[in-house]
Formats: structure tokens, C-alpha cells, sequence
């Protein structure tokens, strides 16, 4: 099974494995967070399992990650987080210390953000039958007030914006794993974005399509899911791709592709061209979005691909991975 | 006066490439010579005539419409049958009737046949050179027997109206050399002159124009040493003096296009000899009709500027297809640089408007003209080897001209090929039509061009496909197209589609040895292959034995920097021996002290962690590798740029003993070991041989360990032919030893002709494959 690194197969496991198996209909939008009615209020629930290796890397570590990313997957989908749950898979023999040391920065994290971590849940599992510390997040968030965004509703037009700079959790993830000597360079972007997203909602309203944290297949894999669902095509400009400098350098030793590096703080979104700037103007006035920036449009040329615009001045099909890199080359 | 009894009347079908070859003029001309009355006309994609006429001439017709066809007809069929209505009454003569439109069941069970474009003729070289001539120096001479024909070709039957030279009126004199069965001129479908045909045009910043100035306006630019985008037959090309190195350097750098060899223009055969040694089989290749780009021997020295064609020895000429290079290259008196108009692989521009949208930054003017291309038909690329010609990119003069399928395809099929030098094959029964050249499918541009003429050439040739063939690789976006597709599909994989190319091309229906060697295919084990002997034959395979694998440091990254591959080998080549491991590191000290160290230890890492390390059984990488170890290539600007390298180091050292080599056993597999040939090759560089004594050893050691086991599978397994394909046999080096060594040891080698050995060729190995299975199992 190679279908870990959000790629194609990972898409595959979801729409050919497990939404069938659950009836789904075949061509539901996989969100990121599902919108639940209960008594007249929208809520968002959302869960999220985190198996990171190593568990402490530059920028963070496996208890701020289990928080953010859920607490991002609400904002996503345009929701305030309310609660959160965490359960623990431990290996048996794990230190106390590092579990009690995982489990403040959750709940420091989950400070910052604003939410309660409301319940949780530890199994203890025999060596060998886990590695370490598996930690897996429910959350739950109220929607707020004119958010109506959704994967599938990217509409050809839309201004595609980014928030911040990509590759950042992946390179750190990855240095910090493999000791490959920029591990002391490249922190992780991990944060919540929940603050952005409602600030967005808020200036964008109905203008807001689209949102997505691009985290593991990288902004590539986010774009294509957007692409695919509102069956749009989408045209980005290379130059407009901010890679920080060590990032870069570090994808050119490692062979790897900043658009498929994996992120956990920044979002893409799709928002009408007539509120595009006004957007723009929103996201850079927060800390998380300082440095958002405008990459591309939605088009309604090649719906399901994303190309994007070339520093030599042609067009590159931007796909996601096939499970682990294979070269095309012959 | 004949007796009626005498005369015999009868409907003949003539299947074949006989559209756009002076077909019809032809059978006029032989029904009057015969003395027959009837008719002859374009019908859907074949020729069709009615004729009546004495028992013994009639008798003697069938063979005639064969053997004194016009040149550069194919004549795949005759068949006979009875007049449709009365019979051509006697004495009312023999005529040439208005075409009847897309009868596709006239076509029957075949393809239409969709005439390729053809060079310029002596004929109308001459008057295009001739001042009384009223065609002197007009840029769009054509007659029956050359011009554009694919490229122009909205539908078929092949006459005007149905071509994009419908938009000129003929002017009287036009339509009466049109008309005349005597002129050569008679049913020349793009007939054109000064008065009523196409006219140039010139774009510049300084101002347009139009006819002869426009000519004199991109001579002076070209003469100045500036870059002119030229509307050619089958697409926007770019232009500049071969001698003018500032010039060259300009070009490259414009067209991110550093270090991939250019080909060059000359006037005529005599100017091709002075830069290159020439056989009589390059001679006729350069001279035939399809005019392909020759690749040959570079002579040293002589006016070319150096960066026309680093790094080799061998050098694309090509003769002028178009009355308009004629004049080009006839005025300018100078070897011209001639290059797809685009970035690299990109497909070629055809239209005006992305012509000057996409060339605006790299060239300093147009030469255009205001006839439309319909197809894009990039300029083919072809040389000798082992004394066959072999086709390396099969495009404008060659596509689409059809090719035979061992077994024939029960349903219509289209096979979409691989990812890079992309084509992509439409079959039906017995015939299979490769489609042009589209580049590399990550180009958005080139994704666009495939899906545009895949559906342009399936309504032309009247294919509706049922079945979709692919490659196994998911990645690949034209598998990706043909899982998109409501087809049956059929998965092949890629070096058996390489090897079935080859049977494919040669007729072999029984079993072969596959050999190919090639950078990288996905195996059907899910790993990267890409030196395989497979035992083979064209619905099934079975992998026989392979080369060790070693990790591609970085994956494309490793493809891109051959200096990443001499690492990957030193640091993590399968462990194929038994006792310790030679000091390949130790002997490759150069290596190491020439690279950054933080690559070096970065990859070393990445190896050892196995981090974006696939590996690879690639005879591709192996080459790759050995070039860096020796110095030559740390870093390939253009795929296969070290193996060229390495090929033509080999090439001017001359024959060399082979270095050692293992073969040994692995999972049932026959498994190549190149660790002690690298160990012998690092050993001989440190003893102080040169580089090219060791690039020709290592070239000799791959040709005798393919021997070795070609020679063993055959014994075992009772087969003699084998196939060699994929991107390495492009090596001339190898493939000639290879040859030679098979045949010596009693094998059959063959090598692909037709179609391409490298990536431009899977797409009909696929449909080979395809075909053959769908033969009802
Ligand atoms: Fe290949
Ligand atoms: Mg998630
Ligand atoms: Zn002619
Ligand atoms: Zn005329």
C-alpha cells in the first residue's frame, strides 16, 4: 500500500475504497470538514489522525500539529473551532515525559487558538504495534455567518490566492527525519488559521468559493482537488510561487517539487475576481497572511488540470504525485 | 473498328496512399494510352475508376495501376469488380471526374490514407530558378509530384476545396495547367503562382511587408546575424546562420536550449559533403522527398559555428522541402541553423496569432505567409545505421503515412503512447497510422496539440477507436487521458511496447528476444526497468533477465544530473557479488572532489535513508553514470546528452576490448552486474588511459554481455531473432557492435527503422501489442 504521501493514490483509497464502502455517492466532494445541521445550527465536524516522524521536528511538534491541523480543517471549511477531542495510541514503553511534554503543547496550542480541548481518550498498545505516539483529533466548530465555501464551488474567474510561503513543514519534517543537514534551517509553518479564514469570511462573504490548507501533497495536490471538484481549470504563475530560499535549495538537493511538499499553515483560496483585492487586503492585515499573494486564476479551459505558467515562459501541467516519486523521464 | 464483344467494362478499386501523388493524372494518362473510355476520380479515401475498353488492355490494367504508379504512391490493393451502372460507352473517352466527398464505406475495412507532404522537385526547382519562368522566385511552387499535402488537409478525398489553399481562386493560366492533361500541372491540387496563390509576409518592429521584400527583409536580417521565425510546411521554425556563432549563442540562449545540437540547412547535396562525410544511403535520404533532417558525420573544421553541435560528432543536415528554404539558403549562400519554433519540447507553433505570441521574445522578425497550416508536422529526423536507415523523430514527410500491423486490430484502437517525444497511433485491421510528434505531455501546449490532432487525424482517416492502449506508468499524462476515456483499455508495458516496435516494423508473429535498453520505463513489479531482455512476442512477454539496479538520487533530479547517477552507483548499487565490495569510491576520488560537498554528502545520506531514491535496472543510467565517472557529463541539458557524449568519445577512439563484467542469477533472472565493469573502468583511468579508450571498452562490455545473453536465451529457449529498441539504441556505437555480434554468434538482430527506437515509437509497439491480443483468446 503506497497510498500515504496524498497523491493520486491516496485520492484512489478515498473514492475507490472507502466512500463506497461507506455509500457515498461516487462523485461526492471530499471536504476537508463535513457541515453538519443540528437544531437549526450549522456545525463542522471534522477528525484527523496524526502519525508524524519524527514527533518533534523544527517549528513544533506532534501535539501542536494534532491541534492545528484540525483546528485548520474546521477553518476550511469556515468554521469558529468550539471543541476539540484528542485520543492517544502510545506504544508501550513510550517516555511519560515526552507524552506529558506532547500533551501541554496541545493544550498551549489549543490556548492560542482559542478552543477546548473538551475529551480525550489513551490506549496503551503492545510494543512494535505502534510506533510511539499516534494521536488522533475530532473537532467541532460552529460555521459562521455567510460562509458558503466548498472544493467544488471554485468558479472560472476567481482570483486564486495563497497565504504565505509553501514547503516549509515538509522540508522541516523531512531534514529533521533524515538528518540531511538543513534540519536546523527550515522550521515547520505549523499554526492555526482560523483567524485568517474569518477574517476572510468576513471581508468575502459569498465572494469566498473555495478553501484549502494545502497540506500533505502540497499546494499541487490542494489545487487539483479544487480543480477536479468544480471542474474548473486552474492557470498559476510560477513567478508568483513564494518558495523561501532554503526551502528551494533544499527541494533542488533532495530532487524534490515545492508544489508537492507538504504545508501546515498556510491556505489557498478561490474568491471572485471582483473581491479578489479587497480579499488580498484582509488576508495580509492578519499575521498568518503577511505575506499572502494573488498566484493565478480559475479558467474554464482544461477543467480538472492545473497548468501553470512557466519562469521560461511555457505551460507545465502541475500534477500530484503517484504514491512515491517516479520519475516520467525515459 | 473494334467489335463490342471485345471490350470487357469493370470497377476498380485502387487502395493505397493514391491521394495527392498524381494518382489521377496518372490513370488518365494510362486509360488514354490503353485506349480505354471511363472515368477515374477521388473517392473517400481510395481512387476509383470505371473503365471499358479491349479484353487484352483491360487484362493488362491491374498490373499497370501497379507497376508504373507515380512515385510516391502506395499501392496496398487493387480489387476488381463490376461497373456500378452502364458501362463507359465506346468512343466517349477517358476523363477525370469531380471527386465524390467522405464515402467512407468506399474506404472499406481500412484507414484512409492521408498523402504526407513531399520536397520540392528538380522540376520545380528549375523553374523557381528560372527568370523566364513566370514562377521565378515564387515562394509556394508546387505540382503532382511535391508540396504540401498533410499539412494543408482539412478532409479527404485530397482536392483543393477540401485543403486551406481553398481560400485562393485560381487565376486563368492556374486553372488552365490544371485542367490540361498534358501539363505536369494537371490536378496539382495546391497549384499557385504570383498571381492568384499564397504571398509572403514580413513582421518586424521596423515595419511589414510583403513578397519579394519580404524575402529581402529577412535575408538582411539574417544576413545582420539576427534570429527570424519562419512559417515553414508543417510549422513555425527558427532560423539563423549556421556560421555566425554570436548568432547561434543567441539563439540558445533565447530558446533555453544550451547544448542539444541544431540542425542545419544547406542548399544541395554538394554543400552538405563540404561539413560532412556522407554515404550514398545519407545522400538518398537527405534527396528523397520526405527531405528528413540526416544525422551524419561532421566533418572537422569547416564554417560552422562551434555551438550548432557541441559535444558531438555527428551533425543534422537537411536539404531545403520548400521553394522558400530554396531561396533562403540559395541567396544567402551559407549553411542556415533550422529549429522547431518553440521552447524545448514544445510542440511547434502553427498558428499566426500563438506564433507571435510565443516566438515574439525569441525571434527578431517573421518571414509568414497567408496560407494556412492545418496540421502540425514537425521536420523528421533520420541517419544510417548498421547500413539501415532508421527514423529518430518521425514527423513531417513520413506521418501520417500508414504502417502494416502483424495481426490486425479486430476493433478500431488508438494507443496513446508514453510521456516524453510523445506520438500517439490510431489502427484498424491490418494498418496502423502514427500520429506527429508532440513533445513532452507535461507541456501544456503539447497536451493540446496531441488531443488536437488525435481527433483531427480519427476524422480524416475515419477511425473511431474502441480500445484505448497505454503504458503502466500512472503518472504518464496520456495514461491518465486513456483512463479518462469511455474505451476498453489494454495496458502495456513500456519495453515490451519498445520491443514489439521493432517485431511490429519487421512482420515477426512468432517469438523473439526483446533487448531494450532504455532510461526508464515503469515494470510491471511496480520498480523502474530500463535494461531488460525480455522473451517476447507481441501479446505476452516474460522478463529474462535485467541490469542491477542502483537508486536515482533525487529521482528526475538524478535523469537531469548524470554526476547524481556515477553517486548513486558508488553509494547504493545492488549487491550483486559475493565478497567484499571493489573500491569504487576510493577510484573515484575525481568524482567526489569535483562535486559540492554538501551534494555529496547530502546524496550520500539520501541514499542510505533511501529519501527520493527510486531505483532503476536502467541501461540509460548506467550510461549516464559512466560518462560523469569519466569526466565528461555532470549534467545533461537535453535527454541522452551524456550517452551522446560518451558515444562519441567511443566513436573517435575506434574499437576497444571490453572492460570486465558479470552476469549472475537473481529471482530467476539473469542479472547484469556492472560493478566490476565500473571497477575496471575506474582502474584504467587511474592507470592513466585516456577517456576515449575507456567510453569504447565500456560500449564493447554492454555489447558482450547483451551477446552473452542473447546467445544463452536463444539456445534455451529456441528463438533467433532478436529485437533491439528503446532510447540507448539511438547509440550508434552500440548498436553496430551489437549487431555485429549477434549476427556473428548466429542470431537474427533487428533494429527499428520505420518508427523511432526511443519514446516516439511506443505508441505503436502499443497498438502492435494491443492488436494482437484482441485477437480473440
Ligand atoms: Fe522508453
Ligand atoms: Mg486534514
Ligand atoms: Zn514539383
Ligand atoms: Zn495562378
Amino acid at each position: 500500500l503506497g497510498h500515504g504521501s496524498g497523491g493520486r493514490l491516496s485520492a484512489e483509497l478515498l473514492g475507490h475504497v472507502l466512500l463506497p464502502a461507506l455509500g457515498a455517492p461516487p462523485d461526492a466532494v471530499a471536504e476537508d470538514a463535513a457541515v453538519v445541521t443540528v437544531a437549526g445550527a450549522e456545525l463542522v465536524l471534522t477528525t484527523d489522525a496524526f502519525v508524524v516522524d519524527p514527533l518533534v521536528f523544527p517549528g513544533g511538534d506532534i501535539g501542536r500539529l494534532a491541534v492545528h491541523g484540525t483546528v485548520n480543517d474546521l477553518a476550511m471549511m469556515g468554521a469558529a473551532p468550539v471543541a476539540l477531542a484528542l485520543a492517544y495510541i502510545i506504544e508501550e514503553g513510550f517516555p511519560i515525559a515526552d507524552l506529558r511534554r506532547h500533551t501541554a503543547s496541545a493544550g498551549a496550542a489549543a490556548a492560542e487558538a482559542g478552543v477546548r480541548i473538551a475529551t480525550g481518550d489513551t490506549k496503551v498498545v503492545g510494543r512494535g504495534a505502534a510506533d510511539g505516539l499516534y494521536v488522533t483529533t475530532t473537532g467541532l466548530g460552529r460555521r459562521l455567518p455567510g460562509a458558503r465555501m466548498s472544493a467544488g464551488a471554485a468558479r472560472p474567474g476567481d482570483a486564486v490566492l495563497l497565504s504565505g510561503p509553501i514547503g516549509r513543514h515538509g522540508m522541516a519534517i523531512l531534514g529533521a527525519r533524515e538528518s540531511l543537514g538543513f534540519e536546523a534551517e527550515i522550521a515547520s509553518d505549523t499554526r492555526s488559521l482560523h483567524r485568517l479564514a474569518a477574517a476572510m469570511v468576513a471581508r468575502g462573504g459569498a465572494a469566498l468559493h473555495a478553501m484549502r490548507d494545502p497540506t500533505r501533497g502540497g499546494l499541487a495536490a490542494a489545487l487539483n482537488e479544487i480543480a477536479a471538484a468544480s471542474a474548473v481549470g486552474i492557470m498559476i504563475d510560477e513567478e508568483a510561487v513564494p518558495v523561501p530560499a532554503l526551502v528551494a535549495a533544499a527541494c533542488d538537493l533532495l530532487g524534490l517539487d515545492p508544489l508537492h511538499v507538504a504545508n501546515e499553515g498556510c491556505l489557498v483560496a478561490m474568491v471572485a475576481a471582483d473581491a479578489a483585492d479587497a480579499t488580498l487586503a484582509t488576508m495580509r492585515a492578519t499575521p498568518e497572511g503577511r505575506d499572502a499573494v494573488r498566484l493565478g486564476t480559475v479558467v474554464a479551459d482544461h477543467p480538472g488540470r492545473v497548468v501553470m505558467h512557466t519562469l521560461m515562459g511555457g505551460r507545465r501541467v502541475v500534477d500530484v504525485l503517484v504514491g512515491e516519486q517516479l520519475p516520467r523521464i525515459c | 473498328m473494334q467489335d463490342a464483344g471485345e471490350r470487357v467494362a469493370s470497377r476498380i478499386e485502387i487502395h493505397g496512399t493514391v491521394q495527392g501523388v498524381g494518382f489521377r493524372p496518372f490513370v488518365y494518362r494510362l486509360g488514354r494510352d490503353l485506349g480505354l473510355d471511363g472515368w477515374v476520380r477521388n473517392d473517400g479515401g481510395l481512387v476509383v475508376m470505371e473503365a471499358a475498353g479491349p479484353a487484352e488492355a483491360m487484362r493488362a490494367l491491374p498490373a499497370r495501376l501497379r507497376a508504373d504508379a507515380p512515385p510516391h504512391a502506395r499501392v496496398h490493393e487493387v480489387r476488381i469488380g463490376e461497373p456500378r451502372g452502364r458501362a463507359p460507352a465506346y468512343g466517349t473517352g477517358f476523363r477525370v471526374d469531380p471527386s465524390s466527398p467522405a464515402n467512407r464505406v468506399a474506404t472499406g475495412d481500412d484507414l484512409a490514407r492521408i498523402p504526407p507532404d513531399l520536397g520540392m522537385c528538380d522540376a520545380c526547382r528549375t523553374e523557381l530558378l528560372d527568370p523566364s519562368d513566370r514562377r521565378h522566385r515564387y515562394a509556394f511552387v508546387n505540382c503532382t509530384d511535391c508540396g504540401p499535402r498533410a499539412t494543408i488537409l482539412d478532409e479527404l478525398p485530397y482536392d483543393r476545396e477540401r485543403t486551406t489553399m481553398r481560400s485562393f481562386a485560381m487565376c486563368e493560366a492556374c486553372a488552365d495547367e490544371y485542367a490540361d492533361p498534358a501539363d505536369r500541372r494537371f490536378h496539382a491540387e495546391p497549384i499557385a503562382c504570383p498571381a492568384c496563390g499564397p504571398q509572403l509576409t514580413w513582421r518586424a518592429a521596423a515595419g511589414d511587408r510583403r513578397g519579394d521584400d519580404a524575402l529581402d527583409a529577412a535575408e538582411t536580417l539574417l544576413r545582420g546575424g539576427g534570429i527570424l521565425a519562419l512559417k515553414g510546411l508543417g510549422g513555425y521554425q527558427l532560423v539563423c546562420d549556421a556560421t555566425d556563432q554570436a548568432a547561434v549563442a543567441r539563439l540558445r540562449a533565447r530558446k533555453h536550449r544550451p547544448a542539444k545540437p541544431f540542425a542545419v540547412m544547406v542548399t544541395g547535396p554538394e554543400e552538405a559533403a563540404m561539413l560532412a562525410g556522407l554515404t550514398p544511403a545519407e545522400v538518398a535520404l537527405m534527396t528523397s522527398a520526405a527531405r528528413p533532417v540526416v544525422l551524419v558525420a561532421r566533418r572537422v573544421g569547416g564554417p560552422l559555428a562551434t555551438a550548432v553541435a557541441p559535444g558531438t560528432d555527428r551533425l543534422g543536415l537537411f536539404l531545403p522541402a520548400t521553394p522558400v528554404h530554396h531561396l533562403l539558403c540559395a541567396d544567402l549562400a551559407r549553411p542556415l541553423v533550422v529549429t522547431s519554433g518553440n521552447l524545448a519540447d514544445e510542440p511547434i507553433a502553427i498558428d499566426d496569432g500563438d506564433a507571435g505570441r510565443r516566438l515574439g521574445g525569441l525571434a527578431d522578425g517573421f518571414l509568414g505567409h497567408d496560407r494556412v497550416i492545418r496540421s502540425r508536422y514537425d521536420d523528421s529526423v533520420v541517419r544510417v545505421a548498421a547500413g539501415r536507415p532508421s527514423v529518430v523523430r518521425r514527423a513531417r514527410g513520413y506521418a501520417p503515412e500508414p504502417l502494416g500491423l502483424p495481426f490486425p486490430a479486430p476493433e478500431p484502437l488508438l494507443a496513446v503512447g508514453g510521456q516524453l517525444k510523445h506520438t500517439f497511433t490510431i489502427a484498424r485491421d491490418g494498418t496502423a497510422i502514427v500520429g506527429p510528434h508532440t513533445g513532452d505531455l507535461e507541456r501544456q501546449d503539447a497536451l493540446e496539440a496531441f488531443t488536437t490532432s488525435l481527433r483531427q487525424l480519427c476524422r480524416v482517416a475515419g477511425a473511431e477507436p474502441r480500445v484505448v492502449a497505454h503504458d503502466l506508468h500512472p503518472g504518464y499524462l496520456s495514461t491518465q487521458y486513456a483512463t479518462a476515456l469511455p474505451l476498453t483499455r489494454v495496458a502495456v508495458q513500456h519495453h515490451h511496447a519498445h520491443v514489439a516496435s521493432c517485431a511490429a516494423e519487421h512482420g515477426i508473429t512468432g517469438r523473439f528476444l526483446g533487448v531494450a535498453y532504455d532510461g526508464l520505463g515503469l515494470g510491471d513489479d511496480g520498480t523502474l526497468w530500463g535494461g531488460e531482455v525480455l522473451l517476447a512476442d507481441l501479446r505476452s512477454y516474460r522478463r529474462i533477465a535485467r541490469f542491477g539496479r542502483a537508486p536515482l538520487p533525487g529521482g528526475a533530479a538524478a535523469v537531469r544530473r548524470p554526476a547524481r547517477m556515477a553517486l548513486g552507483y558508488l553509494f547504493g548499487a545492488e549487491r550483486l557479488g559475493d565478497g567484499p565490495r571493489p573500491p569504487l569510491e576510493a577510484l573515484a576520488a575525481p568524482l567526489l572532489r569535483r562535486l559540492p560537498e554538501a551534494e555529496v554528502g547530502t546524496v550520500r545520506r539520501m541514499v542510505s535513508r533511501g529519501v527520493n531514491c527510486p531505483a532503476a535496472s536502467s541501461a540509460g543510467r548506467l550510461f549516464d553514470a559512466v560518462a560523469a565517472l569519466l569526466g565528461l557529463a555532470d549534467n545533461a541539458t537535453y535527454e541522452g546528452e551524456a550517452a551522446v557524449t560518451l558515444e562519441t568519445h567511443a566513436a573517435a577512439h575506434g574499437a576497444a576490448p571490453a572492460l570486465p563484467w558479470r552476469l549472475t542469477t537473481r529471482d530467476g533472472l539473469v542479472v547484469y552486474d556492472p560493478e566490476p565493469t565500473l571497477h575496471g573502468a575506474l582502474q584504467a583511468l587511474r592507470d592513466g588511459a585516456d577517456t576515449g579508450s575507456v567510453a569504447a571498452a565500456f560500449h564493447a562490455t554492454l555489447a558482450a554481455v547483451t551477446v552473452a545473453v542473447c546467445t544463452r536465451a536463444a539456445e534455451r529457449h529456441g528463438t533467433a531473432v532478436v529485437c533491439l529498441s528503446g532510447g540507448v539504441m539511438q547509440n550508434r556505437v552500440l548498436v553496430e557492435s551489437l549487431v555485429a555480434g549477434l549476427a556473428a554468434a548466429g542470431l537474427t538482430p533487428l533494429v527499428n527503422e520505420r518508427v523511432p527506437a526511443n519514446d516516439g515509437g511506443l505508441s505503436y509497439g502499443q497498438a502492435a501489442v494491443a492488436a494482437a491480443r484482441g485477437r480473440g483468446e
